[in-house]
């Protein structure tokens, strides 16, 4: 399970990094979402799956699942939640103000 | 005590004059500041006799021991010479600048840099800790820049105040460096503490490198050859000033190094050859071109460089003692530190009288050209007797002190000829030579001062204004000092004795009694070398005195591209122009370039590193077993990730970042972890809602139109880096050496009260961490709602660029 998830887990990386690699500026966002999301899943993985129960003390018996890795990850989607709103916007705003969406368009004054 | 308190009531005044000038701005805030360094030069005054019987005043704050960095006070008989000096012509120059400057100038802020100053430059005296020396040393630069920069919208004051910061603190700080090898050798930074321990180390490695490191910065603070450039171009400062900072104090806290650390560095050929030779060539290039000076303050500026490298050479000269020992024979060279110490007080007094003058003279005439000035004796009487006995103390005339302190020099010189250690008795025959040439050229530009400025044909102002004495406040100064340089002629030893004499057993520690080492200084002493030199001087230099005109074409060898400050120049620009380039090279502007700088760098030295140290390890022996909707899921999410790349819709592209999202929460359930789920469920819903929102307001994407190369080597550097996460991913799972630390949060029941394990980690035991994540959230809030509420104001588009 593990191999599989972690092969899984490296092409979407892949898939993430060819986008934000890209011009455009919402495929830029869209690599950061995928990002973001390939991350979670290995943290989680790496800490080994399905090896107990859930943890929750009153619901289920020990072995419980390794704890730390979700509560990392559950802060982790807030930030990265809080982060593609902000870029969000901002792309919004960009586009606005510029009336473009190509990042080659947007390297300031002094480089265009 | 009253050590710490006289370095921190200047900062303490300077924090408050502001509000004191605002409270009072009837009165001209310079005799409220007055009060300061004249209050200090009491307080020092009356602790003169007990230095001089040998006592020293030594108080510790502790600042931070755990470095080894105290705020160590120090008080004894060299320390007191520069408080003397600091306080006292910084009581004469703020008494001069209160007629100087006028009311309509900015002097809250002049007299704040003022004694941000003085503070500074009694702290580099009294300090005995070497870091806090060097914090101080800092600060008298910065305080310069400031003072210098005083009339800010004159271009050159800028441009003064620039170098003289550049190279002052390129200075300052490779003395930073040295004193922390002097710590690596010693373990110490307080400076007592070294010479203590000096004679264990003169062998170590580092013995020559911070020696030279410190007087690297001692040079650049003293205007030494060739760092001397800075100071010409610093007599843009006000003339105040330029008599207190550019001549009487900051340009001699490389001269007090010097002599601060003569005991620890002193018998040592390197630190004579560098402190003397240095010194020499100094005094002789400043007076040489002191001479073809046209502006009287740039005149005083070059002979300022030269009068401090006579003092620095006579540093040097009497570092020779250490090497000898003590003994009848050699305590002759001691003498030379003697001369230097006494050369400093007088050169103190009648430089800081001459600046006066020149600064009298450009206030009453508005012109400092000895080309366009003449004829001031008659008019302005009083400046003329200033002017006299200024220049020729300096000249090296009696009666006035610096008759005798050149006499002394001119001894000690003769002296270097008959040593034959650090191979002098080849060339020691050159410092007598250097100078008396030097003096001769001193010699003729004081002759220079008094009769281009004061004889021949009377200035007249284009507008046929009178021309008259300037207002007796202005005067008061500069008089007192010329009282000094004829009293200290008349009684040398009151000086000698009470001063110079503790400070020279501050410089010679233990090394002879203090009574050998500040001998008896006499006005007569025969007929002797050291006097026919004067002679030869004054007879040399009146030839080519009258002879200006037809050796001065001798200067147009010198052409100004070659010239020091035009080296610096160009390596200025060279620096700047060259460091723009770099930048611009790698800083495109592209975001694809940065993103791929991180990337090739996570690839090279992750990467490498990874395979270089054999870190690849893999087996699938702990691997959970597959369920075939698990397979079903990680190929649908396969999927979904690789078409993200071709899709030609941007809303495909959307919901297929949708479907990763959501499967992520699926997986979430499968492996245990169901807040996860939850939140990841709601976040992803909301997220798809705000992509879909923002592309309302976006164009279509259309086709990436970069070339064929551009596509291939992001495709190669991303499929690099999945491979590199792949791998790495692998080998971390292999490796299990540590325990999992999670077991301490499974007692969460007992120590947090709650059920939910991962809950009682985010808001109990990590609480910060989540309180702070919420603050990261209120931001972005803030950045969204000020992102889409901000319009664009009409006229403040250039702004928006």
């Amino acid at each position: 399970m593990e191999t599989l998830m972690i092969l899984l887990i490296g092409v979407l990386i892949a898939v993430a990094t060819y986008l934000i690699l890209s011009k455009n500026l919402i495929r830029v966002i869209l690599g950061t979402a995928v990002l973001s999301h390939a991350v979670h899943l290995l943290i989680l993985t790496i800490a080994g799956v399905k090896k107990g129960n859930v943890p929750l003390l009153k619901e289920a018996d020990a072995p419980y699942t390794d704890a730390l890795p979700q509560a990392l990850i559950l802060t982790a989607i807030v930030i990265s939640f809080a982060v593609t709103a902000f870029v969000l916007v901002l792309a919004y705003r960009t586009y606005q103000s510029n009336g473009i969406d190509d990042l080659d368009g947007l390297r300031g004054p002094e480089n265009e | 005590m009253t050590i710490n308190l006289a370095i921190v009531i200047p900062f303490i005044m300077a924090a408050i004059i502001p509000f004191i000038y605002r409270r009072f701005p009837k009165i001209h805030i310079g005799w409220i500041v007055l009060l300061v360094p004249i209050t200090l030069f009491v307080m020092l005054l009356r602790l003169v006799p007990s230095v001089a019987k040998g006592d020293t005043y030594s108080h510790t704050y502790n600042w931070i021991p755990s470095l080894d960095i105290n705020f160590t006070t120090y008080l004894d008989g060299l320390s007191m010479i520069f408080g003397l000096l600091i306080t006292g012509v910084g009581s004469l120059v703020i008494l001069y600048s209160i007629f100087y400057l006028s009311a309509k100038e900015s002097l809250q802020h002049f007299y704040c840099y003022l004694l941000l100053f003085m503070g500074a430059m009694l702290g580099v005296v009294f300090s005995d800790n070497l870091m806090v020396l060097y914090a101080f040393w800092e600060l008298t630069s910065v305080s310069s820049f400031l003072l210098i920069a005083f009339w800010h919208h004159r271009k050159a004051s800028r441009a003064g105040a620039q170098k003289a910061m550049l190279i002052t603190v390129t200075g300052g700080v490779s003395m930073l460096v040295g004193f922390i090898m002097l710590h690596m050798m010693t373990g110490s930074y307080s400076v007592h503490e070294i010479i203590h321990n000096v004679s264990q180390y003169t062998d170590h490695q580092l013995f020559i490198p911070a020696m030279v490191l410190i007087l690297f910065g001692a040079f650049t603070k003293s205007a030494q050859f060739p760092f001397h450039i800075w100071l010409p171009d610093a007599m843009e400062a006000p003339t105040p000033v330029s008599a207190y900072l550019h001549s009487a104090t900051m340009v001699k806290a490389g001269i007090y190094l010097v002599a601060r650390l003569t005991p620890v560095f002193g018998g040592d050929a390197v630190w004579f050859w560098l402190v003397t030779a240095v010194g020499l060539i100094t005094l002789f290039w400043g007076s040489f071109n002191a001479v073809k000076q046209t502006d009287l303050k740039a005149l005083l500026a070059f002979s300022t460089v030269s009068q401090l490298g006579l003092i620095m050479s006579l540093f040097g000269m009497g570092s020779v003692a250490f090497k000898l020992g003590y003994s009848d024979s050699t305590i002759i060279y001691t003498q030379a530190t003697f001369a230097a110490l006494f050369h400093l007080v007088n050169h103190s007094t009648f430089k800081g009288a001459l600046f006066m003058m020149v600064g009298i003279v450009d206030h009453e005439l508005g012109t400092r050209d000895v080309r366009r000035l003449g004829g001031l004796m008659s008019l302005m009487p009083l400046t003329f007797t200033v002017a006299v006995i200024g220049s020729l103390s300096m000249a090296g005339m009696p009666p006035f002190n610096g008759f005798l302190s050149k006499e002394m020099f001119f001894a000690a010189a003769v002296h270097m000829r008959d040593l034959d250690i650090f191979s002098l008795s080849s060339v020691g025959v050159l410092f007598p030579v250097v100078a008396w040439i030097a003096s001769i050229f001193t010699f003729v530009y004081c002759m220079i001062i008094i009769f281009q400025a004061f004889f021949g044909k009377p200035y007249e102002h284009s507008d046929g204004r009178s021309i008259h004495e300037a207002p007796i406040g202005m005067l008061i100064s500069p008089l007192i000092l010329c009282v000094f340089v004829v009293g200290i002629f008349v009684f040398p030893n009151v000086l000698g004795q009470y001063i110079l004499k503790p400070a020279m057993t501050s410089i010679y520690p233990g090394f002879a009694p203090a009574d050998v080492l500040a001998p008896k200084i006499y006005a007569w002493h025969g007929i002797n070398t050291e006097l026919l030199m004067t002679i030869g001087v004054v007879i040399v230099g009146l030839l080519l005195y009258r002879k200006l005109k037809t050796w001065k074409p001798v200067y147009r060898l010198f052409p100004y591209r070659f010239s020091f400050n035009e080296l610096f120049k160009s390596l200025l620009e060279g620096l700047e122009s060259g460091s723009n380039k770099m930048t611009a090279g790698y800083m495109t502007g592209s975001l694809r370039s940065y993103v791929l700088y991180i990337y090739v760098f996570f690839i090279i030295a992750v990467g490498g590193f990874f395979f270089m140290s054999g870190g690849f390890a893999y087996s699938s022996a702990n691997d959970a077993p597959v369920e075939i909707y698990e397979l079903m899921l990680i190929i649908v999410m396969l999927l979904a990730g690789v078409s993200m790349l071709f899709v030609k819709s941007r809303l495909t592209a959307i919901l297929l970042n949708g479907v990763i999202g959501f499967g992520v929460s699926i997986f979430f359930v499968i492996f245990r972890a169901p807040d996860l789920a939850l939140t990841q469920l709601v976040v992803e819903s909301v997220t798809t809602v705000l992509f879909l929102l923002c592309f309302y307001f976006l164009p279509e994407w259309k086709r990436e139109d970069s070339s064929k190369s551009v596509k291939i080597s992001n495709a190669v550097v991303a499929g690099a880096v999945g491979a590199l996460v792949v791998v790495m991913s692998f080998a971390v799972m292999y490796y299990d050496e540590f325990d999992s630390i999670s077991a301490y949060f499974e007692n969460a029941y007992e120590l947090a009260g709650g059920a939910n394990i991962v809950n009682t980690i985010l808001g109990d035991f990590r609480g910060f961490d989540t309180m702070l994540e919420v603050v990261v959230l209120f931001i972005a809030g803030l950045g969204v709602y000020t992102l889409i509420k901000l319009k664009v104001r009409k006229g403040d588009t250039d702004v928006e660029d």
